[in-house]
């Protein structure tokens, strides 16, 4: 189909994009993957939209001392080269590239997609996993939202109409991070089924520090912490990975049921690709 | 809205509402009807061309949004003269093509990424990715991958 009728117009710089969104009907065009999609289908139907990928700045990423600041135009694809360095470069590297085929990612952008909340993307849980910091700007200025609090729903968030997503903050790895990302789903241009995340540290052969985030195993993006909690203070032998992956299972997914995947299935899924990305994430593989 | 888009090198200077989307405007306003639509939401790539060098769906990006960017479809493919683009004789010799629907979008997906990473074509794993992009209900894939790597190896003309 066509999108229904809409006003356009093209910011070139941030006050632009804060001052279009204050009338709360207009929606942000960013990389247009989801939102152009679904203005095709007229599920969205947006008044008017403000193009921001004219705005100088946004399409850029930096690397403070302890945190990588991400644009609200910095594309997926940006994130498949080695411009991110150390553990949280490499994730990085691993999700973009399970995110839809080169084509979308050469458009689609980080904060569109956390902006967007699909049960099913990648970022999302991401953030979660990692408790990103999230600025929002709207008319009264800048308010930071952490992932845990920002995502409310499916297609949901704290994000109000008149707020830009301005600002994607992930907290950087510590050198000798051991990172894992594995997907499940139906053939590789489709969305996920399930997948799972992984960033763990170890010191003196135990775990210090453990983030473990679920994809599409919840109505949000979700934090695994039960299988976290697993981990902590263990040797990051298969006990441990094991036992960490019942407990996502268990008291961290939550799946509702999809129509050709019963719950227990998914629980059962988790608990296998959260094994596989702890894995994947020691073994360096 | 008046924009002007550079298509193939031609400036063209056509005025739609901010709702019609590139791949519309080529094939309405332009006349360029070598673009297909498909699905038109993203998922079949009949509709890729190349803005400013990068593959997209031109489904999913309006007109007004390329106003002064250059876009490439497939008639910008073959040679002043009107001799195939390596691809368009390899996709022939290959017979990757049987009801021909996909193609304007495969051979676009293709041209942009040899242009921009012409070490795909020897890269198994990253050109079948690559190749995911896009459907074809016809062929099956294995002779669009033969007529990429073909036209990659400059070996074009049919054997």
């Amino acid at each position: 189909m066509k999108p229904a009728q809409f006003d356009y117009v093209a910011a070139r710089s941030p006050d632009d994009v804060v001052a279009a969104l204050a009338d709360g009907t207009t929606h942000v065009l960013a990389g247009g993957q989801s939102l152009v999609l679904e203005m095709n289908f007229r599920s969205v139907r947006p008044r008017r939209l403000v193009d921001i990928n004219g705005v100088a700045g946004f399409g850029d990423i930096a690397l403070d001392p302890a945190v990588l600041r991400v644009g609200p135009l910095v594309r997926h694809r940006a994130f498949e080269s080695d411009a991110v360095p150390g553990p949280l470069g490499v994730l990085l590297r691993r999700v973009a590239h399970h995110i839809a085929h080169p084509p979308i990612r050469a458009r689609g952008t980080m904060a569109g997609s956390l902006a967007y909340a699909h049960p099913a993307a990648e970022w999302p849980a991401l953030a979660a996993a990692l408790d990103a910091e999230i600025e929002l700007r709207g008319p009264g200025g800048s308010r930071v939202v952490r992932a845990g609090e920002f995502f409310t729903g499916p297609f949901r968030t704290a994000r109000r109409p008149d707020e830009l997503l301005a600002e994607v903050r992930l907290p950087l790895l510590p050198a000798g991070t051991a990172v894992g990302f594995v997907e499940h789903r139906r053939t590789r241009a489709s969305f996920a089924q399930l997948a799972a995340l992984a960033a763990v540290t170890v010191a003196d052969g135990r775990v210090v520090t453990a983030s473990v985030g679920l994809v599409n195993a919840a109505d949000r993006p979700v934090r695994a912490t039960a299988a976290e909690a697993a981990l902590i203070g263990r040797a990051l032998d298969d006990d441990a990975i094991a036992d960490a992956a019942r407990a996502a299972a268990r008291d961290d997914a939550d799946p509702g049921p999809q129509p050709y995947a019963d719950i227990a299935y998914q629980r059962h899924a988790v608990a296998v690709l959260t094994r596989r990305a702890l894995t994947q994430a020691r073994d360096g593989a | 809205m008046r924009i002007t888009l550079r298509i193939n090198g031609i400036d063209c200077e056509i005025e739609v509402p901010p709702r019609r989307t590139l791949a519309d405007a080529l094939r309405e306003e332009c006349g360029l009807t070598g673009t297909h639509l498909g699905c038109e939401h993203g998922a079949c790539g009949a509709c890729t061309v190349l803005v400013d060098g990068d593959a997209v769906r031109s489904c999913l990006m309006f007109a007004v949004q390329c106003d002064g960017r250059a876009v490439r479809t497939v008639e910008g493919l073959a040679a002043p003269d009107g001799s195939d683009h390596p691809l368009q004789a390899a996709f022939s010799a290959e017979h990757a093509l049987q009801c021909g629907f996909c193609t304007p979008g495969f051979l676009m997906l293709a041209a942009g990424a040899l242009e921009n990473d012409p070490g795909i074509a020897e890269d198994p794993e990253r050109l079948r990715e690559l190749l995911t992009s896009n459907l074809c209900r016809c062929t099956g894939y294995e002779a669009i991958r033969r007529a990429v790597v073909r036209a990659a190896r400059g070996g074009g003309a049919p054997p």
